[in-house]
């Protein structure tokens, strides 16, 4: 069977460029390390797994038969790295918070009904954060807080809204990669964005 | 539509998912509402603080780690026929 065209992260591994590879471990980095610190919640064990990602890809990328992107790859080792170790932590800790309620895919109002007035209009307008300068809106102590608002989320939103919004994937490359429907990947990144507005909202004010 | 329809409706207008009818009443909605058109506005520089997590430096034990493993699958992969294998 013949591919299209070759992957050109692909490619640039397998060409045994060092520079190429280390292009490609920057851009890669702080998405990798965001969903690795989602699974594992703390920052060292994240970075652990980002390792452990990086070298299992080496040691398979002989194998990979291209069916997938390089990258789809690549964050499939993570989540399996991921999964492997939280397994391992919850056979010491036991009932981990696995089993909270998940409604990410449920159609109930995902901004709070308290804003709005009967007929449907607002109570209290948003007002565009026009009053917040640039620097604190982008800057360090805000990402903070919206690491935190992300973590808060149910985990099925959490990791589409990390796909989509950090690491910029496309609608298409993420719910194929999670397995899910056009409608869910947008649910539950509706949920998840009201959900981070919300909590930027109540930071800004 | 209502703000509180037209709220629910802000990812799938950011998506390209509304029907055009739909999005023409959206969008009709918007012209006339100040507080949804905040709330698009505070939506997308919400966008913009999430893409400013995308970068991360990577810690130096790590880079040097990983160029030293990078080192050493090449080394292995050209002994056994690597890189340019062909499938």
């Amino acid at each position: 069977m013949v591919t299209a065209r070759p992957d050109p992260e692909l490619a640039a591994i397998l060409g045994g460029d060092e520079a190429a590879f280390e292009e490609l471990f920057k851009r890669y980095h702080g998405p990798l390390l965001r969903l690795a610190t989602s699974y594992l919640g703390d920052r060292e064990s994240a970075e652990d797994a980002v390792q452990e990602t990086w070298l299992t890809c080496l040691k398979s990328i002989d194998r990979f038969q291209g069916r997938s992107s390089f990258k789809t790859w690549l964050f499939g080792i993570l989540v399996n790295v991921a999964r492997s170790r939280r397994r391992q932590r919850s056979r010491l800790l036991p009932f981990a918070s696995l089993f909270g309620r998940d409604d990410s895919d449920s159609r109930r109002p995902a901004v709070d009904p308290d804003r709005f007035q009967a007929d449907g209009r607002w109570t209290s307008a948003p007002d565009s954060w026009t009053d917040v300068p640039e620097d604190k809106l982008l800057g360090r102590e805000t990402q903070a807080m919206v690491l935190v608002a992300i973590q808060a989320l149910p985990a099925k939103q959490r990791e589409v809204i990390l796909l989509r919004d950090v690491a910029g994937w496309s609608a298409e490359e993420t719910r194929t990669f999670l397995s899910i429907s056009d409608a869910n990947q947008r649910v539950r990144l509706h949920r998840a964005r009201a959900a981070v507005r919300a909590a930027l909202e109540e930071y800004l004010k | 539509m209502t703000c509180r329809e037209v709220v629910e409706l802000m990812t799938d207008y950011l998506e390209g998912a509304l029907s055009p009818a739909d999005r023409d009443r959206f969008e009709q909605h918007l012209a006339g509402c100040e507080g949804c058109t905040a709330y698009l506005a505070e939506l997308r520089k919400t966008l913009r603080v999430l893409g400013g997590l995308r970068e991360v430096p990577i810690p130096g034990h790590l880079r040097r780690r990983l160029l030293a493993a990078f080192g050493d699958w090449r080394t292995s992969s050209r002994v056994t026929g690597g890189p340019d294998r062909e499938q």
